[in-house]
């Protein structure tokens, strides 16, 4: 109680304290007076601030102020769905849940082909490519590039914007300038309008582009892509009279021979062609004998480290081989054979081999090989028999095949001319990527009106007076079609990041209905095509109910498809085909003296769209191990008679033009060529692939585009340095890969065995660990493996692994988690080569776990070397003492906590390390854990392959296989069982649970020696 | 006096050097000594050598922020040599601190009494070492701002202990116990001295300083009673310390798998090579001290002879220790021991390798010869050979067994950053800096105990010697 003017009443309180009876505790006159501020005092702990909270004005400041910071702090707040209707693959779009993705199909682009994929969504962001096991062409596997393309579309680098002579403008000031456009190309019938296109299959923009034609007759349409298949078109005319496409069914083939085909690793079927071929390749209870590869090559490649026999030879001298071996087999054709004739020991008993088997042989042309290579081969798999058994010929995929080289060089003949006004490109870099001899980038200039669509700032936006930045493919409604033609519809994961737009937009663009979206492009073209479908079908398998049932309703066809990830029956039929008579030049002039020049896409950055993506950058490449850059490959001879070593720069001077290269030298590599790739160099690009490596394009031209005699070398003095993660490529007397023949393996089975030492169990003081319940392990076959480096990157995009860079590569610090090793045995010249991807081996005597001070690595119940990155302090021993070495550093800072667009990338259900932490394989332990909850609430067991490891469901040879090893008739344990199988170090006693099947070759018994 | 002081043995045989020097006496012994620190004036050469010992410790702390700052990649421990700069710079300072204790407790306890005048810094060096190294095994880890408590084991709300397999959580125990005990040790053996030295000093702050220190000592015969027994037990427990320290810093390489490290002998052949680098260092630092300070009288050439004896000893020692390496990786016919082995001997660290058996097996032997042992100039020059061949030992150890292991696609090669440089120069400014701070602010010698081995100490059976 007060007084009226705050001051406290004396005489009341003196009355109040004589009132009282008993003990009174007070603290203040103020208490004693009960005050209302002391009052408020008591009531509240912190009278200020809390005025925020129960205030409601300050309130509502607060939660603003708090929504806007959150805002603010990432742009995860801004995901966006796109705005059509799209088809989740397994769980309808009502279903959400937070924290549980949804997967869709869809399908990953390289070269206009299609790899059926399903993206993993989190909350309308897409994290993870995974292949579509229905689809034919990936049968769940995926390559590369499309478990990289999850970071293509969430690259910062990418062009955000329209613009018109570097500023930015409006999609609608585009649009009225395109209108101006379509008035002239009305009144002049397009004369001047030419698109320039990559190859293209798919239907609706062949159909949108044919619409144009016809609606401007004077308008042209020229394709280019730096890897094409001219070569393989050119001899399908030469040797049927028409272009047709091969398909291989590999899975039916005893003997195979590669004449310079990488086929396990490049092409549009390669997935389904590791898969089939790799089949083969098994040995267990119900398949004792294997396929036979026979393969020659100019480099070395994945297919030749496979291959039973193995022959190195220059390019030019495959043509005389082909020729040999045609004559030997005895095609219908009359050939010349050359008389100097390298690998001549193997035609024979390699036609022997051949003719042993009827209709199961194939004969496999390489890409790059000259066509008449191709109609050789061609010849050979009539004559074997093979013909609509093991391989069958369709139409070409491709929507429109043409020449590409010719398409180009025309082109720049009309723009040198002065006759194009109008000048749109559709992706590719064609400033960057086209012939040295076919002067694009100067004829551009001579263009009035040129538009670049694509998605990076690149040599040609640079050039162009438009640049409208491209969708992804994860980010547009597309089509295309797979390597047998299989149509897949594409619809977007996320609605386009950086306001992309599609060739199916720009196409409108071109037209009246300027503001047709791409969505109602592709679906307008499918309705319209709808009632055709069956028709279209009915020469492949007519009996199919879906067709029927679909041909009732548009609307059901159209939901099954995208639910699919592909059009029913809608791959292309096997088209009769038959051999011309005598060609007319069945010789070989191809072998000249001298250096060689072999140009190859590089097997990560390709032809150097990927140039900006640092998973594949720091993707180490096949044999070589080497990232960030490309070299000039030779062979140890070579170099040995040129005195050049690794790294140092030498200057290729190649048909009157010049490039200075870092030399590597590759055991296997011919002699007297060198192997370049495509990609590297540069000059404009984002901040990742700017300044690696060199540019190939440089020296290439039309007439010797994959490969040319008449180059010399000579020595810089000068040396770069290379990042490469593997140094030694012997195995040095020890035993990681165990390899022997099938021979070997059916006359004593325990051979793999005894190439190591397995000590006995009860060595150790300690009780021996029970694991009850689950205890994962893992299987690799090392015969099947072809060392394609999916199982590396999905790992990266699966783990959120950060890319450390160049620099950080050269020191050592990579950090993926799963590598693929790679050995040689054998001579320089022609080594065999084995891959052997990995993984931590989740021992069960982990050396790693005792020696960690603070516990941060912990055996879990189910076998797992768990890594509990929140208490590690990085003291490193766990990884000193590893002695797999599969423990990874973060040394630095490495995972990028900063870009936002980055941070929509990562899967949510790993964490992202900081620096100072250990990390290495978990097994994928997120998904372990999320199908242990999945089989928890239905209360059931784990099904067998109900849990796959990222690395597992990437693998296009189903070389992985995880699951639980308790459970005996799963299939790890089976394969576990098996003779082959073998435990890597196990004479450490560390008991790893990733274990190993030795790789078996099958070589030809009658050329042991070869 | 009922003290355990040692009996005075000073049967001096006819060629060898007395260990003090004749003609001196109570006084003059406390003159010459206290003067070093009672001085008003600092000398010149104190500021030179404190100085470079100064802008080193900055350089630590430059190298320590950047550390903190960017992170354990500015050094150049990559995949698969995880350790490098900073282990074998620790093993290296917790080598040279043994010497210290081994002086101080087991030469007390064998009654060797030429221990009394080089014990005192032998004391301090180990200290300042321990110092030193005990910084790396904190500052290597990525996280060190974790790892300062984490390693210890203390009730937390998240219910982890650490891991006891561990050998570094032995280290945790192992160095700060050693760090403990020492630092406990040379302050009891120096509080009779800090009375001392708070008598004779005439300012008012050094001796208010002093006589904190000296905690009241007034050398009464029971406080001369209980600082017996307390030193002597410090002694006692000192000991065992000596030996377990290096052992179990050995055990962070002998627990593990890698071919180099998992090798039983390293205990023992650890505790020799740190005797043998601490005794190198404890020379590499008297002959300096005694020269500059005019303290030959008490640092006699029999001290510098006895200590050379050691390093000859332990020398002998390390050395069977690398035949035994060798021999190991040959009878084991095991294909990694052996290739381990063979590259160390060819691989592309040979040079270290032969340098390091040059450096620890060869050199010493010139100790066979008396001449040797007596010429300060061969002294000086084997112990700094002796010094840097034990940091290559620690090299070889640690990085030729980590860069080339099991699998060879894992091999990688090691090649340390300005910023490990950087550390090791710093922690040497740091060890400088603190031992030019002891000699001109406390006794670099034990006063009361270079009394107690006079000549006059033996008359007086029952004086004290104060």
């Amino acid at each position: 109680m007060t007084t009226g003017n705050g001051q406290l009443d004396l005489p009341y309180l003196r009355a109040k304290l004589t009132d009282r009876r008993g003990q009174l505790y007070w603290r203040s006159l103020e208490e004693l007076a009960e005050t209302d501020a002391f009052q408020e005092f008591l009531y509240r702990e912190f009278p200020q601030q809390s005025d925020r909270w129960t205030d409601p004005i300050g309130r509502r400041r607060f939660l603003h102020l708090m929504g806007a910071s959150l805002a603010l702090a990432g742009l995860a707040g801004c995901t966006k769905q796109p705005a059509e209707p799209i088809m989740p693959y397994v769980n309808a779009p009502e279903e959400i849940i937070p924290g549980k993705p949804l997967f869709f199909a869809t399908a990953a682009l390289l070269s206009g082909v299609a790899e059926g994929v399903l993206v993993e969504n989190h909350m309308g962001r897409p994290t993870k490519v995974e292949g579509n096991p229905e689809h034919p062409a990936s049968l769940g596997a995926t390559d590369v590039f499309a478990q990289a393309s999850i970071l293509t579309l969430y690259d910062p680098d990418r062009s955000q914007t329209i613009t018109q002579f570097g500023e930015i403008r409006s999609w609608s000031a585009f649009l009225s300038e395109m209108r101006e456009a379509v008035q002239r190309f009305k009144q002049n019938k397009g004369s001047g309008l030419r698109i320039l296109t990559e190859t293209v299959t798919s239907p609706t923009l062949a159909s949108q582009l044919k619409k144009l034609l016809s609606d401007y007759p004077s308008a042209k349409w020229h394709q280019y892509e730096p890897v094409g298949r001219d070569p393989a078109r050119a001899g399908a005319r030469l040797a049927f009279g028409t272009d047709v496409a091969a398909r291989y069914h590999l899975e039916k083939a005893n003997v195979v021979l590669s004449l310079d085909a990488d086929f396990l690793s490049t092409g549009p079927g390669k997935l389904r062609y590791v898969r089939d071929f790799t089949a083969r390749r098994k040995v267990h209870q119900s398949q004792r004998e294997m396929n036979r590869l026979y393969v020659l090559e100019s480099t070395p490649s994945n297919t030749g480290a496979m291959a039973d026999h193995r022959l190195p030879l220059k390019a030019s001298e495959v043509e005389g081989f082909a020729l040999a071996l045609a004559a030997e087999l005895g095609i219908a054709w009359r050939v010349e054979i050359p008389a100097k004739l390298p690998g001549s020991t193997w035609v024979g008993p390699l036609a022997r081999d051949l003719k042993r088997h009827p209709a199961a042989t194939i004969v496999i042309p390489g890409e790059h090989q000259p066509p008449l290579v191709h109609a050789l081969a061609h010849a050979m798999n009539h004559t074997l028999g093979n013909v609509g058994s093991t391989v069958i010929y369709t139409e070409p995929v491709e929507a429109n095949p043409v020449d590409q080289f010719e398409s180009l060089r025309e082109l720049v003949r009309e723009m040198q001319s002065g006759s194009v006004e109008t000048l749109l490109i559709f992706g590719g870099n064609p400033v960057f990527a086209a012939p040295v001899d076919i002067p694009f980038a100067d004829a551009l200039a001579k263009v009035k009106q040129r538009v670049y669509l694509g998605l990076y700032n690149d040599e040609t936006s640079e050039l162009c007076h438009w640049h409208i930045p491209e969708a992804h493919s994860l980010e547009s409604w597309t089509d295309a079609r797979a390597y047998d033609g299989t149509v897949t519809i594409l619809q977007p994961l996320i609605a386009p990041l950086y306001g992309g737009k599609t060739a199916h937009e720009l196409m409108a663009a071109l037209t009246d209905q300027s503001e047709q979206s791409s969505y109602e492009g592709v679906r307008q073209y499918w309705s319209s095509q709808f009632t055709r479908i069956p028709v279209m079908v009915s020469g492949a398998r007519s009996s199919s109910a879906v067709c029927q049932k679909a041909s009732g309703d548009f609307e059901e066809f159209w939901r099954k498809s995208l639910h699919d990830g592909f059009v029913a029956n809608s791959a292309l039929p096997a088209k009769p085909v038959a051999l011309t008579a005598q060609p007319a030049v069945l010789r070989t002039d191809a072998t000249t003296p001298g250096l060689e020049l072999i140009f190859r896409p590089d097997p990560h950055v390709y032809d150097g769209q990927f140039a900006n993506n640092g998973w594949l950058q720091e993707l180490p490449k096949p044999h070589t191990r080497l990232t960030w850059d490309n070299a000039a490959l030779i062979s140890p001879a070579t170099a040995e008679r040129m005195g050049m070593t690794n790294e140092e720069l030498v200057e290729l001077r190649f048909q009157g033009r010049r490039v200075e290269a870092p030399a590597w030298i590759l055991p296997g590599h011919p002699d007297d060529s060198v192997t370049i790739h495509l990609g590297y160099g540069r000059r404009r690009t984002g901040r990742v692939g700017m300044g690696a490596g060199f540019n190939a394009y440089a020296v290439r031209t039309s007439g010797a585009a994959w490969f040319g005699s008449g180059l010399s070398l000579s020595k810089t003095g000068r040396r770069s340095r290379l990042a490469c993660t593997q140094h030694h490529h012997s195995m040095e007397g020890r035993h990681p890969v165990r390899a022997g023949t099938l021979e070997d393996y059916h006359r004593h089975p325990d051979f793999v065995r005894e190439m190591g030492e397995e000590p006995p169990k009860d060595l150790s003081l300690y009780p021996e660990r029970k694991y009850k319940g689950n205890a994962w392990g893992m299987v690799i076959d090392l015969s099947s493996c072809t060392g394609c480096n999916a199982c590396t990157i999905a790992c990266q995009a699966e783990n959120n692994i950060a890319v450390v860079g160049r620099e950080q590569v050269i020191i050592g610090r990579e950090m993926h988690w799963i590598r693929v090793d790679r050995y040689y045995a054998g001579g320089l010249e022609n080594p065999a080569t084995y891959h052997q991807p990995i993984p931590c081996m989740q021992c069960e005597n982990a050396p790693c776990e005792v020696v960690c001070p603070v516990n941060a690595t912990a055996h879990s119940q189910e076998g797992l070397n768990d890594m509990v990155y929140n208490r590690c302090v990085g003291t490193r021993y766990c990884a000193n003492n590893c002695p797999y070495k599969v423990r990874r550093f973060n040394f630095l800072l490495y995972s990028d906590w900063e870009t936002p667009s980055l941070k929509l990338g990562r899967n949510p259900d790993v964490t992202v390390r900081s620096r100072g932490v250990m990390e290495k394989c978990t097994y994928c332990v997120q998904r372990i854990n999320a199908v242990k909850i999945e089989a928890e609430r239905e209360g059931r067991e784990i099904r067998d392959g109900e849990i796959a490891t990222a690395c597992e469901a990437v693998c296009p040879a189903e070389a992985i296989t995880f699951g639980n090893i308790n459970d005996p008739n799963s299939r790890v344990a089976q394969l576990k069982a098996n003779k082959l199988n073998y435990g890597l170090l196990s004479e450490l006693q560390t008991r790893p649970r990733t274990t190993y099947l030795a790789a078996l070759k099958n070589p030809n018994p009658e050329m042991k020696t070869s | 006096m009922e003290t355990n002081q040692p009996s005075k043995t000073l049967t001096l045989e006819a060629d060898t050097a007395p260990i003090i020097e004749p003609g001196h006496t109570f006084g003059s012994v406390t003159d010459k000594i206290s003067s070093v620190v009672l001085a008003r004036k600092t000398p010149r050469g104190w500021y030179v050598g404190f100085g470079i010992g100064f802008v080193l410790v900055m350089v630590l702390a430059q190298t320590l922020a950047n550390l903190l700052f960017v992170g354990t990649g500015t050094w150049g421990v990559t995949n698969p040599v995880g350790w490098g700069f900073d282990i074998i710079n620790f093993v290296w300072w917790i080598g040279i601190g043994h010497a210290g204790t081994l002086i101080s407790a087991i030469l007390l306890l064998l009654r060797q009494e030429w221990r009394t005048s080089i014990n005192r810094f032998a004391e301090a060096m180990t200290l300042f070492a321990v110092a030193c190294a005990a910084m790396y095994p904190l500052f290597h880890t990525g996280r060190p701002w974790l790892a300062i408590y984490w390693l210890f084991p203390y009730p937390n709300t998240m219910g982890i202990w650490p891991q006891f397999r561990s050998p570094l959580i032995w280290d945790v125990f192992a160095v700060s116990t050693y760090g403990t005990v020492s630092l406990l040790f040379w302050f009891v053996g120096l509080i009779p001295d800090l009375a001392t030295l708070r008598d004779r000093t005439r300012k008012r702050i050094p001796r208010f300083l002093y006589g904190m220190l000296a905690m009241g000592w007034r050398g009464s015969a029971r406080h001369w009673n209980r600082y017996e027994t307390a030193y002597l037990l410090l002694a006692g427990l000192s000991t065992p310390l000596v030996l377990s320290v290096h052992t179990i810093v050995s055990l962070d390489f002998a627990v593990g798998i890698i071919p180099g490290w998992h090798a039983t002998i390293f205990p023992p052949y650890f505790v020799a090579g740190a005797i043998y680098a601490g005794f190198a260092m404890v020379l590499i630092l008297a002959i300096p001290i005694r020269a500059f300070y005019g303290l030959e009288d008490f640092i006699t050439m029999r001290h510098l002879e006895n200590m050379a004896k050691i390093i000859l000893v332990t020398g002998l020692i390390v050395a069977y220790g690398y035949m035994m390496e060798a021999f190991f990786g040959w009878y084991s016919a095991n294909p990694y021991e052996s290739y381990m082995i063979l590259n160390r001997m060819k691989g592309p660290y040979a040079w270290m390798y032969w340098a390091l058996l040059f450096c620890n097996a060869v050199t010493p032997q010139v100790f066979w010869f008396k001449s040797m042992r007596t010429s300060i100039t061969a002294l000086f020059t084997v112990s700094v050979i002796v010094s840097i061949g034990m940091w290559f030992e620690r090299f070889i150890i640690v990085v030729t067994s980590l860069h080339r292991d099991f699998l060879p696609s894992s091999w990688g090669m090691y090649y340390p950053t300005r910023w490990d440089f950087g550390m090791f120069l710093g922690t040497i400014g740091l060890f400088v800096s603190l031992l030019f701070l002891f000699l001109r602010f406390l006794p670099m010698i034990s006063i009361f105990e270079m009394r107690t081995i006079l000549p006059q100490a033996e008359v007086k059976e029952t004086g004290s010697p104060h």
